[in-house]
């Protein structure tokens, strides 16, 4: 596949030679895959699976450093009345409070919650390629575990796929370390700007091709974000990148999943679409805030016999 | 055809549950046979299950805020309101309560008159009851030392078997005057009031979500309820002198509901203040005296 990166006029030729999308047949798989009833044991594993594989969030203009610590010690015990509670995968945070995240977690013991930092001037990504790559540096400099980057909607809508391209792998190449290893690159999209389904296919090739680990569909800031047709349409794509190259490509829906009901059809999607390899953080997240107290009530409910509620669970 | 006599097809009406200020159907589908005094086949209700029960709660916990939080006299205008809009469905009312409980005409319009008269009697009473149940408490220390009554939350009631319309908006009223919100499951056998007082609620200005009605089995739906961790009080009114108001009574122990025991009630007396008493709780605040 090196050649369709070669020049700017092949890759443009790769993106729009990519099929374009059945849109109806999208939705209508979408919602078909909605409609399983997963009840019992399966619903009680699929919800310890959700919890496990949360981004637990919060990107807030009025974050603090108490209430980063608040959410890390959330992360580690989501449920402290319920010690068998899994720990979810990461916690996602602005670039300066990293480090805050990073020393909350520090005693938390295995497995391990990561730190994940947005970067690249997000949400909006309107900034310079230095200032975006100062931004990623200093968020791997504070020990971030991952980078969520946002890429550059303004230069993909107006067809500069090449640029793009470039500051993905820009981008991928400051998350490494010293050491030689290398921070996580999620790249997120922003679905809700693309406009078409067309759009959002040949952005998940253009972002696999440089080198993403995952691909996220949204900031969760504007008002489209993670639907289960956008998401399944990135499933495939990743599927697709698979078959093509060999390379597994993680997904990150995030944005707009608040209910068990829902998450529970995303892993559904995902086992339906890419099975049971993808069935793990390592390969699927979610980035959600509010979907982890619903994740808890339902999960208290299975274990007592009894319809939890707000109470019994932490704000935050 | 030309000297058939044109009759017209009639229309039935579709009874629906009411929570959150919609109209759904039940979430499992199903319906139940409701018959008239002389079991003559009148309606069919929806038959309520324990999600329709869990859904109601959310939207009752939703609306709390907003209830609770709207001043006494606001709360006391849209109970007004509901009993003009049962003013001008007098008829409709009369009717479904004779069919309900097998009174004559004359007998149903004087309870639903009677009915309407205890909403306006409720309304009267919400910016009252702060004066009663509150207090301002000597206390030695220069302090002012203040206790108001404010809602409990969450309030289920099982609504009385028997009087189908009195009897539901004596124990709906005063649970909503002092601002707790309410999930009613309607009499098993006579919903049929109940569910048409909804479509009155629906009208009034009265937040969704402040008064959620179910219809179905009270021993299906009502253990459900009292075990929810999320409701915060439970009127047993409707589950009689059973077994059942016992068990229901221990699961409610869970999270420490308040619960109103049933006890014989006159729907037609006097109800005097023991219901607007029943789900309140006492806030008491010390406040330094200036100087």
């Amino acid at each position: 596949m090196a050649d369709v990166t070669a020049s700017d006029a092949a890759l443009r030729r790769f993106l729009h030679g990519l099929p374009g999308v059945d849109a109806v047949g999208l939705e209508g798989r979408a919602a078909m895959l909605g409609t399983r009833s997963i009840k019992t044991t399966a619903k009680a594993y699929a919800i310890d699976l959700a919890i496990s594989m949360i981004d637990l969030t919060t990107l807030e203009g009025a974050d603090t450093p108490g209430k980063v610590r608040a959410l890390c010690a959330k992360g580690v015990h989501p449920d402290p009345a319920d010690r068998t509670t899994p720990r979810v995968a990461a916690i996602c945070v602005y670039p300066d409070m990293v480090k805050t995240a990073k020393e909350a977690l520090s005693g938390a013991g295995s497995p391990p919650v990561h730190v994940a930092s947005v970067a690249t001037a997000f949400p909006a990504g309107r900034a310079s390629l230095q200032v975006k790559l100062a931004d990623t540096a200093d968020a791997v400099a504070a020990g971030a575990d991952e980078v969520d980057m946002v890429i550059d909607r303004g230069a993909f809508l107006s067809g500069r796929y090449m640029q793009v391209f470039e500051e993905i792998k820009a981008v991928k190449q400051t998350c490494g370390r010293a050491d030689g290893t290398s921070a996580h690159l999620k790249v997120i999209f922003e679905n809700g700007e693309l406009a078409t389904y067309d759009n959002i296919r040949r952005c998940s090739w253009l972002a696999m091709l440089a080198g993403a680990d995952f691909i996220k569909t949204s900031t969760g800031k504007v008002a489209v974000n993670a639907t289960p047709p956008n998401t399944l349409l990135m499933l495939e794509a990743v599927r697709d990148f698979r078959a093509a190259t060999g390379v597994q490509v993680g997904v990150k829906p995030a944005g707009g999943i608040r209910t068990t009901k829902d998450a529970i059809k995303y892993l559904v999607m995902v086992n339906e679409t890419l099975g049971e390899e993808w069935l793990s953080p390592q390969w699927f997240r979610f980035g959600a805030s509010s979907l982890l107290n619903d994740l808890l009530m339902q999960r208290q409910k299975l274990s007592s016999g009894r319809y939890s509620g707000p109470d019994y669970v932490t704000v935050d | 055809m030309s000297d058939a006599k044109s009759e017209r097809l009639s229309v039935f009406k579709t009874y629906k549950l009411f929570f959150g200020g919609k109209f759904p159907r039940s979430e499992s589908g199903r319906v139940y046979e409701v018959a008239d005094a002389k079991g003559k086949w009148l309606a069919n209700a929806p038959l309520a299950s324990r999600k329709d029960a869990r859904d109601a709660v959310v939207a009752a916990r939703k609306a709390f805020a907003g209830w609770s939080g709207a001043t006494a006299y606001n709360r006391g205008q849209i109970l007004y309101r509901i009993a003009e809009m049962l003013e001008g469905r007098r008829e409709q009312f009369a009717r479904e309560v004779a069919d309900a409980e097998g009174l004559s005409r004359a007998k149903a319009a004087a309870v639903v008159d009677a009915t309407i008269d205890r909403w306006v009697w409720y309304a009267g009473w919400t910016d009252k009851i702060g004066q009663i149940a509150g207090a301002a408490n000597p206390v030695a220390g220069p302090y002012f030392n203040l206790s108001t009554p404010e809602p409990t939350g969450v309030v289920a009631v099982l609504a009385p078997q028997e009087s189908s319309f009195l009897g539901l908006v004596s124990v709906l009223a005063p649970v909503i005057a002092t601002g707790n919100t309410a999930v009613v499951i309607a009499s098993e056998r006579a919903p049929l009031p109940a569910l048409s007082l909804a479509e009155v609620l629906a009208t009034s200005d009265l937040p969704a979500g402040v008064v959620n009605i179910l219809s179905g089995k009270a021993a299906e739906i009502g253990p459900h309820l009292a075990a929810h961790q999320d409701v915060n009080a439970i009127d047993l009114t409707g589950a009689g002198a059973s077994q059942t108001a016992k068990e229901l009574e221990i699961a409610a122990t869970g999270n420490l509901k308040r619960v109103l025991r049933p006890q014989p009630v006159d729907w037609a007396a006097d109800p005097g203040t023991e219901r607007l008493l029943a789900f309140l709780e006492t806030k008491t605040v010390w406040h330094p005296i200036g100087v």
